[in-house]
């Protein structure tokens, strides 16, 4: 069974050695890997079923389990943020062709924000090109959220200012949390890592703007630039699940409320962290405006 | 899981470890195809608070300095803050006390949350020198805001990048995106639609990213405390 190619370096005892080396390094090696008894037994059984020249893909492979992180995953992470993109980018887009926004700063600061949806589609197409890969086709979208019957609980969207703005709101908000759940994702590439974030850190300056505008327009202070616990900023039921998980108060193990003494209260303490939000806790969220 | 990597070590001495969670990256450069354990012994090596050729405070290396890093710029931030407060400027409405005392409320959480999360690796307490600012003037104040904003969040996007360690960048993430949004509203004070116009967003949708040396160039105006960047990573 032995194969009889010239001897490698690589062996299973090195790759013992190797392990161990690791392990000094990253304790929690065995658990990325499945086990660490697994993890022997395995390559205990590959050492000796397979040719040695198979054991590097072996490894390889086990590597990228424990590890992650190709390029295809931060493809995957582009593709996704494209979908959310082509959201925000039509239904601005559609907002200010139809939407009654009234002229002046509301409709000049819609019009910003259609504009940097738009930028950020253009450059999510452009990178995942580059990265080899077929951008997502824009999906066909119902912002009545209702699941493309077009006469879901948002169905008034286009003709009711107040409305538009609340489900504005929640996309922004959507949108910065989908970034950060995915900015560990992108860790291997800091082009595309920083160009995230920079995207990112703008979609909370429109959320920003946009609670000013509701805010403003409501004549409601409880509505702020931030998040405060996983209020909805009076939208309701139908949005809460973009809010929920936004009321955490403790960071890293630390309680952040009065933290130091310093009287912080528990909504300072929840606005003064947004949290991520999964993938998957963000596809279910869009899913009712995809047809 | 997530909690247990967030425990920093409690000193800089032979307690130091490598964050638990090692990145992609690190995990190359440890298996030697780049260059040895330089990122481990450049972390082992770092976290001496008073390096004595270097005048100034000394943030540290590693994921530790930009933790650092972070929290000199919080601690900005909050001093600032707790003085707008505390003398507010001249003709100040309720809804601007309101949400200006947020922000304050904001700023002090991150300084003590990074406070507590550095423990003993935290640097000490910066002095400030806000002396070119007027605080009994509304855009004295809110201009200073403006910046400090601004480039809050523009060292946070440009150190992202600098960042090893998962839940390290997870947590630089939620509270950047809380500084533009202080960003986004103190512009709008200024300025009603300046949110995010093209003096920080740019044709393609992209917020600034800045350097921590471009970052503390512009920061050490405010600082008596000189720092000591220079064992940050830069890559």
């Amino acid at each position: 069974m032995h194969p009889i190619y010239p001897p490698l370096k690589f062996n299973t005892m090195n790759f013992f050695d190797m392990i161990r080396n690791i392990e000094k390094v990253d304790p929690e090696i065995y658990e990325r890997m499945d086990t660490r008894r697994k993890t022997m037994q395995q390559f205990a059984r590959t050492g000796r079923a397979l040719a040695l020249t198979a054991l590097p893909l072996a490894l390889g492979s086990l590597f990228k389990k424990a590890y992650g992180r190709d390029t295809a995953s931060v493809v995957g992470v582009l593709q996704f943020a494209l979908t959310l993109e082509y959201l925000e980018a039509e239904f601005y887009t559609k907002g200010v062709a139809t939407a009654p926004i009234p002229a002046g700063p509301p409709l000049a600061a819609i019009t910003t924000i259609r504009d940097h949806e738009n930028a950020h589609v253009t450059l999510l197409k452009t990178v995942i090109t580059q990265l080899g890969s077929t951008p997502v086709a824009k999906p066909t979208f119902d912002f009545s959220a209702g699941n493309g019957s077009n006469n879901g609980p948002f169905k008034d969207v286009f003709t009711n200012y107040a409305l538009f703005l609340a489900v504005a709101q929640t996309f922004e908000d959507t949108g910065v949390r989908a970034y950060k759940g995915q900015a560990g994702e992108l860790m291997e590439n800091n082009d595309i890592l920083t160009a995230a974030l920079q995207i990112h850190s703008a979609e909370a300056r429109h959320a920003s703007h946009i609670r000013s505008m509701r805010r403003a327009l409501l004549n409601n202070t409880t509505i702020k630039p931030w998040i405060t616990g996983k209020d909805t900023g009076g939208i309701g039921a139908a949005v809460q699940a973009s809010y929920n998980g936004e009321d955490l108060t403790t960071q890293a193990g630390a309680n952040i409320v009065n933290i130091g003494n310093t009287g912080i209260s528990v909504a300072a303490a929840s606005e003064a962290f947004d949290e991520p939000l999964t993938k998957d806790a963000v596809l279910a969220i869009v899913d009712p405006f995809i047809a | 899981m997530q909690k247990e990597k967030w425990q920093l070590p409690e000193n800089g001495s032979e307690g130091f470890i490598l964050p638990q969670q090692v990145g992609r990256r690190k995990f190359l450069t440890y298996m030697g195809f780049a260059a040895s354990v330089a990122g481990a012994s450049a972390l082992l090596t770092s976290c001496d608070k008073d390096d004595d050729d270097n005048t100034g405070v000394n943030l540290g290396g590693g994921d530790i300095g930009i933790l650092n890093y972070a929290y000199a710029l919080e601690q900005l931030e909050a001093a600032f803050y707790t003085q707008v407060i505390a003398s507010q400027y001249t003709g100040i409405s309720a809804s601007e006390l309101a949400l200006l005392t947020d922000i304050r409320d904001h700023e002090v959480a991150h300084r003590e949350f990074f406070r507590a999360a550095l423990a003993g690796n935290a640097i000490g307490s910066l002095q400030v020198d806000f002396s070119k600012v007027d605080f009994s003037s509304r855009t004295s104040v809110l201009n200073t805001a403006k910046a400090f904003e601004d480039l809050g969040v523009a060292a946070y996007n440009g150190a992202g990048k600098l960042i090893t360690t998962k839940a390290y960048l997870e947590l630089a993430g939620k509270i950047v995106s809380v500084e533009a949004r202080h960003a986004g509203y103190i512009r709008d004070l200024l300025s009603n639609g300046s949110f995010a116009d093209n003096t920080v967003v740019d044709a393609q949708g992209l917020d600034l990213a800045k350097s921590p040396a471009e970052v503390l160039r512009t920061a050490s105006a405010f600082l008596k405390t000189k720092i000591n960047a220079s064992n940050l990573p830069t890559s």
